[in-house]
């Protein structure tokens, strides 16, 4: 049988088998709706009440704190942005919204949109080391800014953004401040109380929980005009029929994800740094930022003389699955933006490759990864224009 | 938008079966030297087009003999699987055939060539770009050894390249239909449907030349031409009410009251102005008019001075024109 190793994580993850068990009864045996008065909506709400719980720990929120649950991080992200427009800049109290040019498009399309409707917004590029500064931010901030968002961890590079830093000054210059903590979670300890966040977006399907579901954190006292209007679910945050079965696994996900940080930070982070140093044994390989300010899963390794997708089609060829953010694999044909962004030699933007792992990936999978590597590196740099020293 | 579009990504399976074998296996693939060359007593020629910043870049040899015949040709590609096949290819289409006769292949040519299906097209949309290259590269192979420059080659201004649609075939097509919009553009021609680089500044690649403009230009053109044809129209007199501009049939209005009607109405101490000319649901075309001096308030103004009004603007300019006193 042909070998099926994932390592794209940082797309999706498969769903933890527990998290399967958990939510199954709450699809045909506990199906009511929590909104009857009813035993089949009320026997549902301690579980509930536990989903909520995990969840509120798993981010340390507080609980006079809202988490509100969601389809996804992009209508999190959405809502956040949307919301912001309608409370602070359709007023003319503000009109300025800050954040970078490396956000998912579920931030930087929203943003581009807002601008059709007279929104000034500041993209802060990234420096060389694929970071962003406190600084950048408050050196952005004037008296007409309503919103800074800003992500934890970047999807493409892994690279941790210093959230603790910003929200503190948000915080000083009465900003509101919005991180997309969708790569983060799962990954390294998100404290929404320490990183003064005012609104945090995750997701479910990014931390072994089922896909389409996410939540939005929204600290105490914050008013955000719903994007869903409708019945009073969440006390009329977000209306729509609670996806029962779906908020339970996301609780549980939660769970397992913060019981499992020290096992990503020891072993995962010890896989990945295998991986990293054997390929970056073969000649003119290279990794984007420095892995002690990454999250412990992700390297984005450039390969010269090999165009991304091309190294997608040999690693796929042998089961093995990885993504690139480069020219032919997305259909917008565009240079993998980080990689333009940190000005990596121009040579190099159309060839990196993501290598994204779980806390279900082995070594064995490791070891057979760096050998297809290797042989997909050595076919195709034999095949490229632009690599001197093949054949 | 539809069904089988909702569901994004597959790009690799709507590749052909023979994109797929030339991706794992080129055949054509390798270098030709100096050497190979003095061999077969030919020359050699080393093309190279595109960047490998641009996420494309190919390098093509060719072995050309006494009579300009390719008599072996080699590639090298940085690219995705789709430029590594479409070179592949490129190069086998290349062999055999004089330098003269290999000039006219064209990335379409190359994409046909990849296809299993003869109406089954060799990738999807968004990788037709990728052909292209192997098409540019020829020209640079043949500028190369003919000493011309690549544009000679080139009997027309390309706009799109993916669907090798020409500026002049682009012009012509929003004429002859009248189009109004890009995308009745890539309706009629496919110009600006697969990689979207020409619709407009932004995209893949920077163009000359982007549909808007075109288009544009165009309606532009065409406008100020309609207006040039109706003022001859109106000199000969033989352009009729319906077709005339808003400012032509007032003052084609006011030319025929004046001819006829307003100096009576003067004489008798009165006049009268259009107010608004308005094509109404019923199928006439309703003259709003004002009386001004005797005429308000004269008992005829809304009788016999009326019929007399719209029975010369029915005679003159419109048997469907309607007057109303406001």
């Amino acid at each position: 049988m042909q070998k099926r190793i994932y390592l794209d994580n940082n797309a999706t993850t498969m769903i933890d088998p527990k998290v399967v068990a958990l939510m199954e009864p709450f699809f045909h045996q506990y199906y009511g709706n929590p909104n009857s008065l009813h035993k089949f909506g009320t026997e549902i709400h301690p579980a509930l009440h536990d989903a909520f719980n995990k969840l509120y720990d798993g981010i340390n929120a507080s609980e006079e704190d809202d988490i509100i649950i969601t389809s996804c991080a992009t209508e999190s992200n959405n809502w956040v942005l949307k919301g912001v427009y309608f409370d602070l800049i359709a007023n003319h109290q503000k009109d300025h919204i800050i954040t970078t040019s490396v956000e998912h498009p579920a931030i930087a399309s929203t943003c581009r949109f807002l601008e059709t409707l007279g929104v000034e917004v500041t993209y802060l590029e990234i420096n060389k080391d694929g970071n962003i500064t406190a600084n950048q931010v408050e050196e952005a901030i004037t008296d007409k800014t309503a919103l800074v968002s800003i992500m934890w961890a970047n999807n493409e590079t892994g690279l941790i953004f210093p959230i603790d830093e910003i929200g503190e000054i948000c915080k000083k210059r009465g900003v509101l401040f919005h991180t997309d903590a969708v790569q983060a979670i799962g990954k390294i300890p998100v404290d929404v109380q320490k990183a003064n966040v005012d609104f945090l977006s995750f997701s479910a399907h990014k931390f072994h929980g089922p896909k389409g579901i996410g939540g939005l954190y929204i600290k105490k006292g914050i008013n955000l005009t719903p994007l869903f209007h409708g019945g009073e679910h969440m006390r009329g945050r977000r209306s729509g029929t609670l996806n029962v079965p779906y908020i339970i696994g996301m609780g549980e996900a939660m769970k397992l994800a913060k019981e499992s940080l020290p096992y990503e930070n020891s072993t995962i982070l010890e896989l990945r740094n295998y991986l990293e140093d054997a390929l970056l044994q073969i000649p003119d390989v290279f990794v984007i930022g420095n892995r002690n300010n990454r999250v412990p899963n992700t390297t984005l390794i450039s390969i010269k003389g090999i165009e991304g997708e091309a190294m997608l089609w040999d690693l796929n060829k042998a089961g093995i699955a990885c993504s690139t953010g480069s020219a032919c694999a997305s259909e917008d044909l565009e240079a993998n933006p980080v990689m333009v962004a940190i000005g990596a030699d121009k040579e190099l933007a159309h060839t990196a490759v993501r290598i994204s792992l779980s806390r279900f990936n082995t070594k064995e999978e490791i070891d057979y990864t760096i050998g297809v590597f290797k042989k997909a590196i050595d076919r195709l740099r034999k095949i490229s224009s632009s690599y001197e020293g093949s054949l | 938008m539809a069904k089988n579009d909702l569901i994004g990504g597959a790009l690799w399976d709507a590749y052909s079966k023979k994109v797929s074998e030339r991706m794992d296996n080129p055949t054509h693939l390798g270098v030709l030297t100096q050497k190979d060359a003095d061999a077969k007593n030919a020359k050699l020629i080393v093309a190279d087009y595109g960047a490998e910043s641009c996420g494309d870049a190919v390098r093509l040899y060719w072995l050309v003999d006494s009579n300009d015949v390719i008599i072996d040709a080699k590639f090298k590609s940085f690219g995705c699987g789709t430029a590594i096949a479409s070179s592949d290819m490129m190069v086998e289409l290349c062999l055999g055939k004089k330098v003269q006769e290999a000039v006219k292949i064209t990335n379409l040519d190359v994409e046909n060539a990849l296809r299993d299906e003869p109406n089954t097209p060799a990738v999807p949309g968004q990788k037709m770009h990728c052909s292209v290259m192997a098409y540019d590269v020829i020209k640079k192979a043949a500028s190369l050894y003919l000493g011309k420059n690549m544009e000679d080659f080139e009997e027309e201004i390309i706009v799109c390249e993916c669907a090798r649609v020409s500026l002049s075939t682009i012009k012509e097509v929003i004429r002859l239909n009248d189009l109004r919009t890009v995308e009745e553009i890539t309706q009629y021609t496919k110009a600006g449907a697969f990689c979207k680089s020409c619709i407009k500044p932004g995209g893949h690649e920077e163009r000359k030349y982007y549909l808007v403009d075109i288009l544009r230009d165009v309606r532009n053109e065409i406008e100020s031409q309609k207006l040039k044809e109706n003022a001859q129209k109106i000199d000969l007199g033989t352009l009729s009410f319906a077709e005339m501009t808003m400012v032509q049939k007032i003052k084609a209005v006011d030319k025929t009251i004046d001819e006829t009607i307003r100096p009576m109405l003067i004489m008798d101490g009165g006049n009268m102005e259009v107010l608004d000319i308005k094509d109404s649901n019923d199928g006439h075309i309703d003259i709003y008019i004002r009386y001004m001096g005797a005429c308000s308030g004269c008992a005829s103004a809304s009788a016999g001075t009326l019929f007399a009004i719209e029975g010369v603007l029915q005679e003159n300019l419109d048997s469907n024109i309607r007057v109303i006193p406001v």
